[in-house]
């Protein structure tokens, strides 16, 4: 098949299809619809991520008791804590180890969208957890003073609970605790919490010295396993040390599991559909083709120029399709702020819908897909159709 | 003494229809010189269409050789046949078979799409078939744009545009008024007699016919008289 014949039996194929408009935006819309839920859904498996990716630092280590799943179940007596932060590898400066002992409670705000109530994280925090954080940073207000019932509040936070507001006073543990500040963490996870003096919210909800995970600065990304050794060697800890990566990679992995796993099957099912519209399109374009097909047959065109002819077609209708439901997915999704129940932290995840160029791209490929499919069994037919009963056909 | 252009031995062409076996062509023998003009006429269903599409490789016989300038079209594989075709047969319909989103002259480029001619060539040859039926005046205009006869002028440009050895062409005159009918009856008989083309006709109009070298009557699949 020559590159001349396919071209021209392409274009003839296109230039029809003004005449068949209807069948061919039925396809393209099908095929849209599927891409814009995939796009929309890997939009959001791709925010989970960069959420939590974000907020994990390589050369954090984030150190839990031994065996719990997360900081909620952990638990650090004040001892504990403190032969925590002398484990070799963790890094010091004149005022001693960079570490940040952190109590992380839950607590109860009403949804902004649903008013259903949402666990909350509320975290006490050291007085250095901003050295062992390179992104956090205070973008209203002020930070809170140590002894008070002062919180600051993450960006993500106001944007996804009621009753949050710079000056405002919220009641939690008995307490009335006034918001001093909202800050942000590069888009992090930690932006879904709230932030408090971690003596005062120790006393508050009355956990002594006691403290849920230790943040600690290392020497190095590598240094995460000296540290681990070591504490591990020491009969007085039972703990679990993984960098902060790591550590909210395995907080979400069944949540991002879970969303892609959903999200893939639901396209699968929907691009079924679509392939049987892109089918139909498809094979009308033929029939109403049939004579021209064969006229073309006849004159000497292959078989392989027709079908090829057809599937292009079909791919063009994909890509339609595909950059139609991408775009819409892209305006009516990207940099969108939600939030969902993380079922392994049993606290609200606040992140943002993210259409990247891979989402986008993987999108218009699936389009492909479906197109290519569409037309794979109607360009065949085409060229079988006995040219003979072709010629005759009206 | 010369050798046929077209050499048909023992042609059988039958149809299944459910379980019944229709016989189409009945062990027809034929020779057609190089140069001839057939008028292949016959009652509806005697096999003049069914003979025709065999003689240009578009449909295959049940049993039979069909040699066509030396070559058993019979033994060549689906591709072969398209370009054997290409190079060999032009085709001419009673419906004309042009294609509406194309304009006249490049409903006469297609077939050299085939070819490995130059765009300009292309266009070249095209411009110079439709002059040839006299449609240079209507090279930009789409099939709807065109009469009936112009149509089939159009297609008879097409049908020649690769300098074919043979050209089929079934009920030409079908769909055509009288004027438009002889004007195409004109050009077979300028391109068999001065371009030297063999043209095999099926007709029901003996006006057609008349103006062939030679009419067959083909009834019920075995030609009236022999084929000689």
């Amino acid at each position: 098949m020559s590159r001349a014949q396919m071209l021209a039996v392409t274009w003839m194929n296109l230039q029809s299809l003004p005449a068949r408009w209807g069948a061919a935006l039925v396809a393209v819309i099908g095929i849209g619809g599927v891409v814009m839920v995939l796009t929309a859904t890997l939009a959001m498996a791709q925010g989970f991520k960069a959420a939590l990716n974000f907020a994990g630092a390589e050369d954090v280590a984030v150190i839990v008791r031994g065996g719990s799943s997360g900081e909620l179940a952990s638990n650090l007596l004040g001892p504990e804590a403190r032969v925590v932060v002398d484990a070799p590898g963790i890094l010091r400066d004149a005022s001693g180890p960079i570490v940040s002992p952190e109590l992380y409670v839950l607590v109860d705000l009403p949804m902004r969208v649903s008013g259903t109530a949402a666990n909350v994280p509320f975290r006490g925090v050291g007085p250095r957890a901003f050295a062992v954080r390179d992104h956090f940073r205070i973008v209203a207000g002020r930070l809170f003073t140590p002894g008070l019932y002062e919180l600051v509040i993450g960006r993500g936070a106001i944007s996804q609970f009621r009753g949050l507001a710079l000056g405002g006073v919220i009641r939690f543990g008995s307490q009335n605790w006034r918001i001093v500040g909202i800050f942000e963490d590069g888009g992090s996870v930690t932006e879904s919490e709230l932030w408090s003096d971690l003596r005062v919210l120790q006393s508050t909800y009355r956990r002594g010295n006691s403290v849920q995970s230790v943040r600690a600065r290392l020497v190095s990304p590598a240094a995460v396993t000296q540290v681990a050794a070591a504490l591990k060697a020491d009969p007085r800890v039972n703990v679990s040390v993984s960098t902060e990566r790591a550590f909210y990679s395995e907080q979400s992995r069944a949540l991002v599991a879970l969303v892609t796993i959903l999200g893939t099957t639901i396209s699968i099912m929907m691009g079924i559909g679509a392939i049987f519209g892109a089918l139909n399109t498809m094979y009308s374009a033929v029939a109403a083709r049939t004579r021209e097909i064969a006229t073309l047959r006849a004159i000497g065109f292959g078989a392989a120029a027709v079908v090829a002819s057809v599937l292009v077609e079909a791919l063009l209708l994909g890509l339609a399709g595909g950059l139609l439901g991408g775009l819409a997915a892209f305006i009516a999704f990207d940099g969108i702020a939600a939030s969902t129940l993380n079922f392994q932290t049993f606290s609200q995840l606040t992140f943002a819908f993210m259409v990247t160029p891979s989402v986008f791209v993987t999108g218009v490929g699936y389009a492909l897909v479906l197109g290519f499919l569409g037309g794979l069994l109607p360009g065949v037919r085409a060229a079988r159709l006995p040219i003979t009963s072709g010629l005759r056909s009206t | 003494m010369n050798v046929p252009l077209v050499e048909v031995r023992g042609l059988t062409k039958e149809y299944q229809r459910g379980d019944e076996v229709v016989p189409v062509l009945a062990g027809l023998d034929l020779d057609i010189a190089r140069g001839d003009y057939i008028a292949l006429m016959g009652p509806s269903g005697s096999g003049k269409s069914t003979l025709l599409n065999l003689l240009g490789g578009l449909d295959v016989p049940t049993s039979g050789e069909i040699r066509i300038d030396g070559v058993s079209i019979g033994e060549l594989g689906s591709d072969e046949l398209a370009a054997w075709r290409a190079r060999n047969v032009g085709f001419i319909f009673q419906m004309y078979n042009l294609l509406p989103v194309l304009t006249a002259e490049q409903n006469v480029e297609l077939p050299l799409l085939l070819t490995s001619l130059s765009k300009a060539e292309r266009r070249r040859r095209a411009r110079a078939a439709l002059a040839l039926v006299g449609l240079s005046d209507r090279a930009r205009h789409r099939p709807r744009e065109l009469s009936g006869g112009q149509e089939q002028r159009v297609g008879i440009a097409r049908a020649i545009v690769t300098d074919p050895m043979l050209l089929l062409c079934d009920e030409p005159t079908g769909d055509l008024d009288r004027k438009a009918g002889d004007a195409v009856l004109d050009l077979f008989d300028a391109l068999n007699r001065e371009a030297g083309k063999t043209i095999v006709m099926v007709t029901h109009d003996p006006r057609a016919a008349s103006r062939a070298r030679r009419v067959l009557q083909l009834d019920k699949g075995v030609l009236a008289g022999g084929g000689g």
